[in-house]
């Protein structure tokens, strides 16, 4: 397999009144060509710091990716890219879509109009190709009737279909990685249906490799064939999506999963629910960040940072619970039977 | 409190042919709850699901009187609330509360969580300082946080810290029936477990009767007893909710279950999804006939001209269509 | 299926050597690997001070330095145009013949006027005149302008409909008609009618801003809640509506003083406002451009105090208005 993205020991700082707040701590993964790539995680957890740091999107002196990070695309080293460089790699290599899709289009501009834009500066179309490419590419993102659809105002559509103007929008160029960042969270669930189908069509279609940011396991389970589970600016496991819901490792993708009810089971029975909150990320953290909520927590966790383990080729996990040493604990035993 | 209970009727809340509009402009009305009729019975949990703009908050917050209804009658325990005033109004508002969903936008800035819970006890009781905190400190506790909280303000608080506020506040004047308003939309899915068990136990402490509203058909599914099921301001289905998740008889509950994502890659991909077209349609000015005809594969002429009502189809499964019958059948 | 996949991974697991998995780290003593379980989180207790809306707003004013200068730069000509006057003890209505139109020295320390009274204590004396104006104008435009958009607010539909008609009429008066129609009715033009004709349509921006406010806050939900526990209506404004729009209305004041002060400097320059002896910012400035090619001096002490008074209003508000945004809250 191609690989086309890489990052390694990102790390990413936030410049606060209050201190420096240490979003992204040593996140590394790898992209292939064509595969899909979840990050998962409750919000504060650096999935969607590590997203934009991709597409350096954060402003700096505010945010600061600090040296030692690398990005590499096809190679290439993102974090020293410039301006120029950089703007041809947003448009035309690598394209976002976000969670809110009305604060992300221009609410003055037609829709036809917005995905023409980039169009024009990057695959230089002239008006009239640019405008054929325009309706060409609603179509595909299977907007009924695109030829009177080009003349709408964002605020003219619901919200799925805003959506799918942003992704008509980000495919626009052909773009080798396409980073979704929660692009269902503000949808309803038949709507999110539609727009998770509708991404794995153009994944299989086109080839675009595609990073999913979100909070939502269902939808990752449908969708994403890597997942990588983070907490606290850290990726505590990572795993084909297999091997993530079916053999998951860390107590905290443990909590994940049993924290959302089962449809098929019996009703008002206690959750299991983890207690606290997590950790402020201003504190340095030495030690494993899920200590403090882990309720298989040993001493150990409180001291150093767990290795990460390699339990197959794509399934790894940074647990003290992987050592030779430690007990016993598998997911389901434990005081909480869960089904 | 049991004589009390003893005496009142076994159905809380019946809601008989509920209108909300709200007039948009000289010939646009939303039509935001749009004849509903159900029953909440004492001690259970009623779930309501449907997409955004289906009117279930409104129909929460017009339940309590919040709004003022268009037409139609909400009895609580017995008694019709538009027709309160003065001291019984009062006595209503103490028995029904409601939890909010934004846990940001329903704790006043300005104010320390004590005074916050302590809002309502004053309304309603007649307590001295002492007796104030210390409900307060017993509250506190009850909702699973520290005494010291009292003096804080809401935004010292994280997301599922303050919806316990929230739900303090509510339980502060000993309602006997609650609104829960999408209580945990809001939050981070480790969290909505810590509020939904919270929920849960406080349902069995203290016998509350909750109407809980949420998109989350997982979650409506674990907390409610029943689920109805709403689209475009009317209630298109309501039964108790094994027989909906697993029996469900209106087309629009059929896909909506369809399309729930379970965290299960291998039952992902064998599932088949029912896929609607379209979107949900403006409820300003819906046209006559069945709301959902737009978007159901099964619409005939009749779909299109006559309004479905909400009938007994099976035993305590209520359907709002007019060919769910036959479609039983044929499948 | 899952089930069995569980097993068969655990064996595997079994099957990698173990160090292989711990080949990085040094040994590690066992008795660090028994299970202790999660903290007691029945607490939660919060680490942080316990910080009010104000002590937190004032933080947030003192780390701008721009709004800390002009907020120490105000105090100081607070103090100054009260004990200025008397610094160095020559009254401001005191005419010297002897010296007219004198250059700053160290006698008079500003120089003198056409009349040879002393520029230093009437620059003061000016700026106690211009400010009290200001702050007066600002407080009764504020007062007014709550009252009023409050029952609009409050009220809704029709009343907030025909109030804010009103106040739309009077918006497009333009205030020097009015200020030059009330002179010629009032057939005076002490102060009280120059206050009165500044503040005439002065509360008008107020009403509008905490009618938009209040109406805001009347759809959040902590509102509703408040509603849903049968507070009464009354209540409700006291304790929720009014501490939620005092920022707003805090930073209004800070915006408005300046436009006062101006207004009234604008006036006064075209003699329809303060009338000698007494004096304000405008007037002196007004009187000093007539010989203004000769005795810049005279232009420049109140003309510069005009501006930097009313810059200082404008960069304080700007910070206030920062310092009471509760999105910026961390």
């Amino acid at each position: 397999m191609e690989k086309i993205l890489e990052v390694k020991d990102l790390h990413v700082s936030f410049n606060t009144y209050a201190g420096k707040v240490r979003a992204v701590r040593g996140v590394g993964f790898e992209l292939n060509k064509g595969e899909s790539l979840a990050f998962v995680g409750e919000s504060g957890c650096g999935k969607t710091v590590t997203a934009k740091s991709v597409l350096r999107l954060l402003k700096p002196p505010f945010a600061v990716i600090e040296e030692g990070s690398q990005i590499l695309y096809k190679g290439q080293d993102v974090v020293h890219m410039d301006k120029k460089a950089l703007s041809n790699y947003r448009g035309a290599e690598v394209s976002m879509i976000f969670q809110d899709p009305m604060t992300s289009l221009n609410p003055t501009m037609k829709v036809g109009r917005q995905i023409m834009e980039s169009l024009q500066i990057h695959k230089k179309l002239d008006k009239k190709a640019a405008m054929e490419e325009a309706i060409h590419l609603l179509k595909l993102v299977n907007i009924p009737s695109p030829e009177t659809r080009v003349n709408n105002y964002p605020h003219e559509m619901s919200g799925g279909m805003r959506q799918r103007v942003m992704i008509a929008i980000a495919l626009a160029c052909d773009p080798s990685v396409l980073i979704a960042d929660e692009p269902t969270t503000a949808l309803d669930v038949t709507i999110q249906a539609q727009i998770m189908d509708l991404l794995k069509e153009l994944k299989e279609k086109l080839g675009t490799a595609i990073i999913l940011v979100t909070h939502d396991l269902g939808v990752v389970a449908n969708f994403a064939d890597r997942v990588q589970v983070m907490y606290a600016g850290q990726v505590l496991e990572r795993g084909t999506a297999r091997e993530i819901f079916y053999d998951g490792r860390h107590p905290y993708t443990w909590a994940l999963l049993s924290s959302v009810p089962k449809l098929a089971k019996e009703s008002k029975q206690e959750l299991y629910a983890l207690k606290g909150t997590p950790p402020d990320l201003i504190l340095p953290l030495n030690h494993c960040p899920f200590a403090a909520r882990c309720e298989h927590c040993m001493s150990i966790c409180k001291e150093q940072h767990p290795p990460e383990t390699a339990l197959s080729d794509t399934h790894k996990v940074s647990c003290w619970l992987q050592h030779p040493d430690a007990p016993n604990v598998t997911a389901f035993s434990g005081k909480e039977a869960r089904s | 409190m049991s004589e009390k209970t003893a005496q009142l009727p076994e159905n809380i809340l019946e809601v008989t042919d509920l209108c909300k509009y709200f007039r948009v402009s000289r010939k646009a009305t939303l039509k935001a709850v749009d004849h509903v009729t159900l029953t909440i019975r004492r001690g259970e949990t009623l779930g309501l699901v449907g997409e955004s703009g289906c009117g279930k908050t409104t129909c929460g917050r017009t339940m309590i009187r919040l709004y003022n209804p268009t037409s139609g009658t909400v009895k609580f325990n017995g008694v019709d609330i538009s027709s309160l005033s003065g001291k019984r109004l009062l006595e209503f508002k103490k028995n029904a509360q409601i939890i909010f969903q934004d846990p940001y936008a329903s704790l006043d800035p300005r104010m320390t969580i004590g005074e916050i819970i302590s809002e309502g006890m004053n309304v309603h009781f007649n307590y001295s300082d002492k007796e104030k905190t210390d409900r307060v400190n017993d509250l506190l506790n009850k909702v699973g946080l520290a005494q010291d909280y009292a003096n804080r303000f809401a935004h010292e608080l994280s997301g599922g810290q303050r919806q316990r506020i929230g739900i303090a506040r509510a339980l502060a004047v000993d309602p006997q029936f609650i609104v829960c308003d999408e209580p945990i939309s809001a939050l981070d899915v480790s969290i909505q477990a810590q509020v939904v068990n919270l929920l849960i136990k406080l349902q069995r402490e203290f016998k509350l009767t909750y109407l809980f509203i949420s998109h989350d058909l997982s979650m409506v599914k674990h907390i409610s007893d029943r689920v109805g099921v709403m689209y475009l301001g009317n209630l298109v289905e309501l039964a108790t909710n094994l027989e909906l998740y697993d029996r469900p008889l209106h087309p629009y509950t059929k896909a909506l279950i369809s399309a729930i994502p379970t965290a299960d890659p291998d039952g992902e991909a064998t599932r088949q999804r029912i896929k609607l077209e379209g979107e949900v349609p403006s409820p300003i000015n819906p046209p006559e006939g069945c709301r959902f005809v737009q978007r159901c594969k099964y619409a005939c002429d009749r779909c299109r001209q006559e309004t479905p009502k909400i009938r007994e189809v099976k035993p305590n499964h209520f359907v709002a269509c007019h060919r769910c019958e036959e479609l039983e059948n044929e499948s | 299926m899952s089930k069995e996949t569980k097993t068969q991974a655990v064996q595997l697991d079994k099957t990698i050597p173990n160090g292989a998995k711990t080949a990085a780290v040094p040994p590690i003593p066992k008795e660090k690997f028994t299970i202790i379980g999660t903290d007691d989180f029945s607490g939660d207790i919060i680490a942080r001070p316990r910080i009010g809306y104000w002590a937190d707003a004032w933080r947030r004013l003192r780390q701008n330095k721009v709004a800390t200068v002009s907020l120490f730069f105000l105090i100081l000509m607070v103090i100054m145009v009260i004990i200025g006057p008397y610094l160095n003890g020559i009254n401001y209505e005191a005419v010297d013949n002897t010296a007219i139109n004198q250059a700053p020295s160290a006698a008079h320390w500003f120089g003198t006027d056409a009349l040879g009274r002393d520029l230093f204590s009437r620059v003061w004396q000016a700026g106690r005149v211009s400010i009290a104006i200001g702050i007066a104008g600002a407080l009764i435009g504020t007062v007014v302008g709550c009252i009023y958009g409050g029952i609009a607010a409050y009220f809704g539909g029709i009343v907030d409909t025909i109030l804010m008609r009103i106040v739309e009429v009077l918006f497009s008066i333009p205030y020097l008609l009015i200020v030059i129609l009330i002179s010629v009715i009032t057939d005076s033009q002490s102060i009280f009618t120059l206050m009165l004709a500044l503040t005439l349509t002065g509360w008008c921006n107020t009403a509008r801003l905490v009618r938009g406010q209040m109406l805001q806050l009347k759809s959040q939900e902590f509102i509703l809640a408040a509603n849903a526990l049968g507070v009464s209506p009354w209540t409700t404004i006291i304790k929720h509506l009014i501490p939620n729009t005092l920022g707003v209305i805090l930073v209004a004041i800070t915006f408005d003083i300046p436009s006062y002060i101006f207004s009234e400097a604008f006036l006064s320059y075209l003699g329809l406002g303060i009338k000698a002896p007494n004096t304000s910012w405008g007037a002196l400035a007004s009187a000093a451009q007539q010989t203004f090619a000769f005795y810049p001096y005279q232009m420049f002490f109140p003309a510069l105090l005009i501006a930097l008074t009313m810059l200082s209003f404008t960069l304080l508000g700007d910070g206030l208005r920062d310092a009471l945004d509760p999105k910026l809250r961390k």
